[in-house]
């Protein structure tokens, strides 16, 4: 009988750990409220991730890697459709465009990257399938579950705690305007400068961690660093309408409210 | 008759009651309660509900305070209490910089809930270990447009000053509305 349950009673921290002690080999699935994944292990390893129906081929690994330009990807698929992911790694191998160590870069990277995002499902159902194994064309991995484990546990308290400092996504962002203050003199990475780009009272957080392919922890990590550092505030975002309850006086005209606040100003002055 | 409404939020202990029952011209009507968690016994009660305070302008004109409860767990009455506010004062205890980073969050989530004009009060600024108003500023993160005033809320001239300044504020946003 399959292991299954709610990840409100069993969290994927203490799933990974179970399948690291049981030394397990199988696929967990991972039914989110909007997502699913797949895990899968090789005696209690962690050897493949898929998320949703996101393109987890060999081709699209190396080109969000940095390893192919996405002109290349296209030309590979074109040309290599009938390749499954093993044939195509050892294909451009063989003909020097890549070493091993570059695909197997890439494929830790986004495996990692799936499993740590994991970490932060806290509803959704969950099920291990023993002897369920990846599709036999795709390259697997055999990467030690011990420090993926402390790892995603030290990033989901990281998540934690950005979430409480940066609650709502979908907020925008706008340039403090302070005298002596000026981005161009700041000293900001690649990440930063690419969130830094899309930062205009138009677009919510959330739009911009979607442009640059960020996931939630990414982008509240440099929203955060960036307010703390007081170069941008939050601000409402353009065109979004106000809560209903957020009505201020009520509709009378703009002289009738003047003498209403006049009236205020002198009786607080006469207290 | 009308009547306009002014919030006073502010962290737990942060001195909004005080405030209120420096200006009101009735006892405020408080919903204070004894304080159970051990954590948050640097007081010996808190609001609960909300505090209401009443200044009365003329027959056809009253404006009532009502002050937020400041522990989290009572944030449910942010969003009903702000609903047709005129301004809000966001009342800070100045000598307790623990308190500082929930401050800049409670004027966040009121911002959010109406983008009406608001000032801070630097409370406490009677106390040796009170922070000067330009460091809190510094602390809070606040633009220099925002006005920030140094005050006692227990000094009913120290409480007029501010509401003072805040009805000023919405004097101007009107006049650069119009």
């Amino acid at each position: 009988m399959s292991l299954k349950g709610n990840l409100r009673d069993f969290t994927v921290t203490q799933l990974l750990n179970l399948i690291n002690l049981a030394q397990k080999t199988g696929t967990l699935t991972l039914e989110g409220p909007s997502l699913a994944a797949w895990i899968s292990f090789r005696e209690g390893k962690l050897i493949y991730a898929q998320l949703g129906s996101e393109d987890g081929s060999l081709t699209s690994l190396l080109a969000k890697g940095g390893k192919i330009t996405p002109q290349q990807a296209t030309v590979i698929k074109t040309r290599a459709a009938d390749k499954s992911d093993k044939e195509l790694g050892l294909l451009l191998i063989n003909s020097g465009y890549l070493s091993q160590q570059d695909i197997l870069v890439c494929l830790r990277a986004h495996t990692l990257d799936i499993v740590y995002q994991l970490f932060a499902w806290v509803d959704g159902f969950f099920r291990f399938d023993p002897d369920v194994l990846p599709p036999e064309d795709r390259i697997t991995l055999r990467l030690d579950l011990e420090n993926i484990i402390m790892e995603g546990s030290r990033r989901l308290k990281e998540l934690e705690q950005l979430s409480e400092e940066l609650p709502n996504l979908d907020m925008a962002l706008n340039f403090v305007q302070r005298p002596g203050t000026n981005i161009r003199d700041v000293n900001l990475s690649v990440e930063e400068w690419k969130v830094v780009s899309y930062i205009n009272p138009k677009n919510t957080i959330k739009q911009i961690a979607k442009a640059n392919r960020m996931n939630d922890l990414q982008i509240r990590r440099i929203v955060f660093g960036l307010l703390q550092a007081g170069l941008v505030e939050l601000v409402r975002p353009a065109g979004m309408p106000l809560p209903p309850q957020a009505r201020q006086l009520p509709p009378v005209d703009r002289r009738e409210q003047s003498s209403l606040v006049n009236k205020l100003i002198n009786r607080i002055r006469s207290l | 008759m009308q009547t306009v409404k002014m919030v006073v939020t502010g962290p737990f202990a942060a001195g909004k009651t005080a405030f209120i029952q420096a200006i009101s011209e009735i006892d405020v009507v408080s919903t204070e309660r004894k304080i159970s968690s051990e954590a948050e016994k640097i007081k010996e009660t808190t609001t609960v509900a909300m505090d209401f305070g009443r200044i009365t302008v003329d027959d056809d004109l009253v404006l009532y305070l009502f002050g937020t409860p400041g522990q989290k767990r009572f944030d449910f009455m942010w969003e009903i209490l702000s609903e047709g506010m005129l301004g809000f004062v966001v009342v800070v205890d100045s000598a307790r910089p623990e308190t500082f980073r929930e401050a800049k969050g409670i004027l966040q989530t009121f911002r959010a809930y109406a983008p009406t004009p608001y000032v801070v009060a630097a409370n406490k600024q009677d106390r040796d270990d009170a922070w000067t108003v330009e460091d809190l500023r510094i602390a809070l993160k606040l633009d220099s447009k925002v006005k920030m005033l140094p005050c006692t809320a227990t000094d009913r001239d120290s409480v007029k000053k501010v509401l003072l300044e805040l009805l000023y504020s919405i004097l101007e946003e009107m006049k650069e509305e119009s």
